[in-house]
């Protein structure tokens, strides 16, 4: 079973890497961007059946590893 | 005081850290490696020091905040023991829960390597002693995240519990909240700050102006 965790910086949380790709697709003719928030994909394979075990595992490793929770959010979606 | 320096794989400034130490302890400290579970036997003070630990995988600091050593120092923090984290050493101690907030990309996204100015922002501690309160001494600096941020609450009671270390003096330039360069715990014992007092210690590296940290240190 694979779960995807998806981990973006907190809204209000300044995001330069973000605000440089802004910038960057306003310069390649792209004047309908407008904010631009930049974040990471991690997927795991996880030795699991059961899709509620799995969300809370990876909600857990996110908690204590993936995310900094002062700083970031995260988002659990499990794959079949 | 007995110092002992952590190893974590990509760290690059332990050397810089032992020849500090050396110069002003009087005493070789012993350089740990990650794997280690134990401090050795009598550590008062701990350094991290700076580098790129695990190759700033995930976040700054992320990966060595897992490592082994890591349980015997949040021990020794708890005892009341002296813990300094410098550059990837403070993002670590962010990281391990030991000092609150958390240092992102420079604003500015640009890798930071020159000089800076910091303000003393206390000197009635173990650390920063030898300096008078409000001095400016130099520093060098060289990180890509070193923005130090915490939400307003966070802020609000470092400011009002008298835990800002060190400010920037001469600009804020990777757009730390507050100017904030080093931070306190609470109990005044554990202190991280992102540039590199180790770096200006002998008139042969063009300067002294890091050198009361160590003094100080030397004397507690």
């Amino acid at each position: 079973m694979k779960a995807i965790v998806t981990v973006m910086l907190k809204n209000g949380v300044l995001d330069p890497q973000g605000k440089a790709i802004g910038h960057a697709l306003h310069n390649l003719g792209f004047p309908q961007v407008g904010e631009v928030r930049m974040g990471k994909i991690i997927e795991l394979e996880l030795a699991e059946t059961d899709a509620a075990k799995a969300q809370t595992a990876a909600e857990d490793m996110a908690r204590k590893l993936l995310a900094n929770t002062v700083i970031e959010s995260f988002k659990v979606e499990i794959a079949a | 005081m007995k110092a002992a320096i952590l190893l974590f794989p990509g760290i690059n400034r332990e050397r810089d850290m032992v020849l500090a130490v050396r110069q002003s302890f009087g005493a070789e400290p012993t350089v740990v490696w990650h794997k280690e579970t134990e401090l050795p036997a009598g550590t008062d003070l701990v350094i991290l020091p700076g580098g790129f630990s695990f190759g700033d995988y995930l976040r700054c600091g992320a990966m060595a905040a897992q490592s082994p050593i890591m349980r015997a120092v949040k021990a020794h923090a708890e005892r009341g023991g002296y813990v300094l984290g410098v550059c990837n050493g403070f993002q670590i101690l962010t990281e391990t829960g030991l000092l609150p907030g958390a240092l992102l990309r420079n604003a500015g996204l640009r890798f930071l390597s020159m000089d800076t100015m910091l303000r003393v922002e206390r000197n009635d501690t173990v650390f920063t002693n030898k300096w008078e309160k409000g001095a400016v001494f130099r520093a060098p600096m060289a990180h890509g995240d070193g923005n130090y941020t915490a939400d307003e609450v966070t802020l609000d009671r470092l400011e009002g519990e008298n835990l800002v270390a060190f400010r920037y003096a001469d600009g804020n330039r990777n757009g730390s909240a507050r100017d904030i360069a080093g931070i306190f715990a609470p109990n005044l014992r554990v202190l991280g700050l992102m540039p590199h007092p180790e770096n200006l210690v002998d008139p042969l590296m063009g300067g002294t102006d890091g050198k009361p940290l160590f003094d100080a240190l030397a004397a507690a």
